[in-house]
């Protein structure tokens, strides 16, 4: 599927093209290909050929079906669809069919889009390759023998692929950001606060955001704006202060001020930051102020993000206890019942995420690991609202290589966590970020070139996004 | 640790995730030395208080859809087997 | 007691009657069937997340302003452990800053005991055993509803000031009234709306604290004052026979009439409490704090005091009439009967006394009515006691057409006069000894003129006409 996301909707409610005819290209697509590239979890052939008609009905009747109107979606598989297994990756839901839809897919789909599948991730979220996910890794369609990047590795996948033209994904500490750069895909994380989180398993609620991949930057600005808006079933979502990330398309960077970071750019590849100095340099050239900075800081994220996360998840992964739904691996007594399928439903990484987090928060270590966490949280924080009073936006790599190969840092978790260097510190912040192809490394994969803006700022993002799309090398 | 979260680990395990967190926690090192008194501990990206909902009634979830998903179910309960020990 | 003192400190916990639950839009309903009032939030399905209910807010800043604490910011943690009926394997609860904090409670007898914190939380499901005895010990399996999971919550905590079982006891009574009073819970001990744990030690004046013990399962006042008379004796026997007491939980058995050990945790706790992610902090505004603090009800310390007031006396046996009266919402009638003429101590007496709080209650109108006929010696205490049951079939009747339908039929003065004419006539050593100054024997006669008149007679009118003749 080559056609955007926009063009997609503009001839489906133009009557150029039907929705079933376009969700049909999407599912041969997906038979052709998948089983090489594993992008998807679940195939909802039914369901999305049902919806499809549903939507052609519509514009027949003279109805606009919305913005999205016959947009073929991919969700990562940790997003409620009700009736539809969820797996999020893991053999504990043990096909446990969610009795409720996430907020996030109720407005794609009163916007008019079509959800496909649900697509592979690493187990919870938490991975940098889907290496994790108990059901086998997808493949990176660039190249096979390499990763697409994780967590969201299925979704960018699906989009890379040429699936879909849109799918979502969740970002806690880089999992939309690094599989889009990996993937050559625009990948985005809205503020904290903007997307709501009701209906997304959780792995680590304070710092989890949904957002899409898209193959232009145009196209993420578009399912954006339908995802994005305040949510009551999500005491963290923000009531105000949404920006027109439509209108930021054509707005340009004239004047405005970027800092390229040295501390998002240090420790990767050379030609990464090679091609992220090219970006600035296109910048420059459409009239931006480009301003070297530094912000030491950001270096202790990884340390604060990799105590925090696992804490908040080792209680969000509790509920994994074979009471209520999911997986249950059966004893005599509850306690070892709970144990029996805890210990058979989690994968070696999960496990050791909530053996970390579990200790963090232990008596006796809260104060040294758990606070001292929050407190660099905060010391991150306010290290970037310095940054934006001397500059607009910053600008860095997404990741400190291109993708790699399978197994390369499965022995090693602490490599795999340093993949995560550059994109968890907004994670912190709760700030927006989006990941932009530029160029390609020597092999020919993609490189992803990262902005970041302070928070609500989403829109700086897509008037830069759209200057570097433009500008990028071909 | 393990006995707190309710998972069980080989000796093996044991001793692959021990090395393993001893790695990650001594990367850890680089904040557990920093002076950061004078901060704020952060626990949410926005300052945002008091958020409600009102005191109405919204529909529950059908029961049989409920139940649909439990591993075991007995009189319209989930059933679970013995439980050793009070709530703390 | 051996010169010990037994040292006491409560948590109550104390369900709020919202319509909902604390963090989703489920009834707050006890007795439905089963698993019906659940929602993905209460049943902690993944991807849920909670939003807090701003009545439950209001409810429990009206508690802690009923018990003079600070009402602070505040926000929520997650305790974390795992159990079959806390569905997230977590409760949201508040840890080191509870929305009430530092008040106080005062006793009838003006005792003051101290309110250390009042804070949010919600409850867990409920479990019923299978096989075994019904209870959880020897039970082969069990089985959860979580039409519970997620109601609201505040959980009173004190301070260990009370230092018997019988203030225990009368502290959980007014904290009982004032949560009532201020409309925040319906205060039903014995259907678990409200549950309390005792903290219990003991030691020789002047040392320091004991080892304490925690008893849960104290559903009634009766058993809680009676647990811990038995567990300060217990830990006394223990002490003097050279033992150590273990810090630990008990059970209270209601039928055995004594506490048991019920340590079986295999595992010790450690709930890693940490801030909830999922919801932002709570920072009531003075505004909305002064504006509840305006609304709310008159507490029964005050209604107490005002019932006193008007009765004027402060007799033991008057306060107890009074706290009664109070304890059942009787104090608006009692007061508007006294406005509409009824003398205030009799109204009390008969409030107390006669009156159902839970059933129909006679109209203002009615009982003040009944009152002044009493007093004035229309009716005996016996036929007003009468009146007054009636008066429940027929709230608004007039007492004087019920008195006379049920026969009371009022003694002419003169008709009386030649009664106890009779009667002295009949008892005339009696009556002169009477006369002489044996007090004792008006008993006598009151009773023979009633015998005469088969009750009919004024207890009141009686002494008067005695006392008339007498002298
Ligand atoms: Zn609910």
């Amino acid at each position: 599927m080559t056609e955007s996301a926009s063009k997609i909707a503009s001839d489906v409610r133009s009557g150029a093209r039907t929705a079933a005819s376009t969700v049909k290209e999407s599912l041969d697509a997906i038979a052709a290909r998948d089983a090489e590239l594993h992008a998807f979890l679940y195939v909802d052939d039914l369901g999305a050929r049902a919806a499809a008609i549903v939507v052609d009905a519509a514009i027949e009747a003279g109805r606009d079906p919305g913005p999205l109107a016959g947009v073929p979606l991919a969700l990562k598989d940790n997003l409620c669809v009700r009736g539809v297994a969820t797996t999020c990756g893991s053999k504990i839901l043990n096909g446990w069919k969610p009795p409720y839809t996430a907020t996030v897919i109720e407005r794609l789909v009163a916007a008019g889009a079509i959800p496909i599948g649900k697509t592979n991730l690493d187990e919870f979220a938490m991975g940098s390759s889907t290496e994790n996910s108990a059901f086998g890794p997808s493949r990176n369609p660039h190249d096979t023998s390499k990763v697409p990047g994780g967590s969201s590795g299925g979704s960018a996948v699906a989009v890379a692929a040429g699936y879909v033209p849109v799918s979502l994904g969740s970002d806690t500490g880089g999992s939309i950001r690094q599989p889009a750069a990996f993937c050559g895909l625009v990948g985005y994380k809205p503020t904290y606060g903007h997307v709501s989180r009701y209906g997304l398993v959780a792995f680590s609620s304070s710092l989890d955001q949904i957002g899409p991949f898209a193959n232009t930057v145009g196209d993420a600005a578009l399912i954006s704006t339908v995802i994005c808006g305040h949510d009551p079933a999500d005491s963290t979502s923000l009531r105000d202060g949404y920006p027109d990330l439509m209108g930021a398309l054509e707005r340009g960077v004239a004047g405005l001020r970027v800092g390229l970071c040295s501390d998002l750019l240090d420790g990767a590849d050379d030609e990464i930051v090679a091609q992220v100095r090219a970006a600035a340099q296109v910048l420059e050239a459409a009239g931006a102020e480009i301003i070297d900075i530094a912000i030491p800081e950001l270096r202790l994220g990884l340390s604060a993000y990799y105590l925090l996360a696992p804490a908040e998840a080792s209680s969000n992964l509790a509920r994994y206890d074979g009471v209520r739904f999911g997986l249950r691996v059966e004893r005599d007594d509850v306690a070892a019942m709970n144990v029996a399928t805890r210990t058979a439903g989690f994968g070696a990484e999960v496990k050791r995420r909530i053996m970390l987090g579990t200790y963090a928060l232990s008596a006796g270590y809260y104060d040294a690991y758990y606070g001292q966490a929050q407190k660099t949280r905060r010391l991150i924080t306010n290290a970037l609202d310095n940054a934006y009073a001397s500059v607009d936006v910053l600008l860095g790599a997404t990741t400190p290589t291109t993708a790699f190969g399978f197994g390369d840092k499965v022995a090693d978790p602490m490599s795999m966590y340093l993949s995560d260097l550059f994109t968890i510190p907004t994670n912190l912040a709760g700030h927006p970020a989006i990941s932009v192809p530029f160029g390609v490394g020597a092999t020919g994969m993609p490189i992803g070139v990262q902005i970041l803006a302070p928070g609500r700022k989403d829109d700086l993002l897509f008037q830069v996004g759209a200057v570097l799309e433009k500008g990028a090398p071909a | 640790m393990a006995g707190l979260a309710r998972l069980e680990l080989s000796p093996e395990e044991v001793e692959t995730y021990t090395a393993q967190l001893g790695s990650i926690l001594a990367h850890a090192d680089d904040i557990a030395g920093l002076d950061l008194g004078g901060l704020e501990p952060m626990a949410h990206p926005f300052d945002i208080e008091n958020v409600f909902r009102p005191d109405t009634v919204t529909p529950s979830l059908e029961r049989d859809e409920l139940l649909s998903q439990a591993p075991d179910v007995e009189r319209n309960r989930f059933k679970v087997g013995r439980i050793l020990g009070e709530a703390p | 007691m051996n010169g010990y003192e037994t040292i006491i400190g409560l948590e109550v916990h104390c369900e709020l009657k919202t319509a909902t639950k604390l963090f989703c839009g489920c009834p707050n309903m006890f007795g439905d069937e089963p698993n019906t009032n659940c929602c993905p939030v209460c049943v902690g399905l993944p991807g849920s997340l909670p939003v807090l209910n701003e009545r439950a807010v209001e409810f429990a800043i009206r508690i802690g302003l009923a018990l003079n604490c600070e009402v602070r910011w505040s926000n929520f943690h997650r305790k974390n452990y795992f159990y079959p009926d806390m569905p997230k394997d977590f409760q949201i609860s508040q840890y080191d800053l509870p929305l009430n904090s530092n008040g106080t409670l005062e006793l009838p007898d003006g005792t003051v005991i101290g309110i250390t914190r009042a804070h949010m939380e919600e409850d867990t499901g409920k479990s019923t055993h299978l096989g075994g005895s019904g209870r959880i010990h020897g039970a082969d399996s069990s089985l959860i509803d979580y039409n519970r999971s997620g109601v609201p919550l505040v959980e009173i905590v004190s301070e260990p000031d009370m230092r018997s079982g019988a203030q225990a006891r009368a502290y959980v009574a007014e904290l009982r009234a004032i949560l009532v009073a201020v409309g925040a819970t319906d205060g039903r001990m014995e259907e678990g709306s409200m549950r309390v744990d005792a903290n219990v030690s003991v030691r020789k004046p002047g040392e320091p604290f004991g080892t304490r013990c925690e008893i849960k399962n104290l559903n009634s006042l009766r058993s809680l004052q009676r647990a811990i008379e038995f567990e300060a004796l217990r830990q006394v026997d223990a002490l003097e026979s050279g033992e150590r007491i273990i810090q630990e939980t008990r059970h209270w058995d209601e039928q055995a009439g004594r506490t048991g050990s019920m340590r079986s945790k295999e595992e010790a706790n450690d709930y890693r409490y940490f801030p909830e992610p999922d919801l932002v902090p709570l920072a009531p505004s003075d505004a909305w704090i002064e504006q509840i603090r305006s609304a709310l009800p008159a507490l029964p310390k005050e209604r107490r005091a005002r019932l006193l007031a008007l009765v004027d006396k402060s007799d033991s046996a008057t306060i107890d009439l009074v706290a009664t009266v109070v304890d059942r919402e009787l104090d608006d009638l009692v007061i508007e009967a006294v406005a509409s003429g009824a003398p205030a101590q009799l109204a009390v007496t008969r409030a107390a006394n006669e009156l159902d709080a839970g059933g129909v209650l006679p109209s203002t109108a009615s009982f003040a009515a009944t009152c002044q006929m009493e007093a004035a010696g229309a009716l005996s205490a016996t036929q007003a006691k009468a009146v007054l049951a009636a008066l429940v079939d027929e709230p608004n009747a007039d007492p004087k057409e019920l008195a006379s339908r049920l026969g009371f039929e009022q003694l002419s003065e003169d008709s009386l006069g030649a009664t106890i004419e009779e009667v002295i006539g009949a008892n005339a050593d009696e009556w002169s000894r009477y006369v002489g100054g044996d007090d004792k024997l008006a008993q006598f006669f009151i009773g023979k003129v009633m015998a005469a008149t088969k009750g009919k007679a004024n207890g009141k009118a009686v002494i008067a006409e005695l006392q008339a003749r007498r002298n």
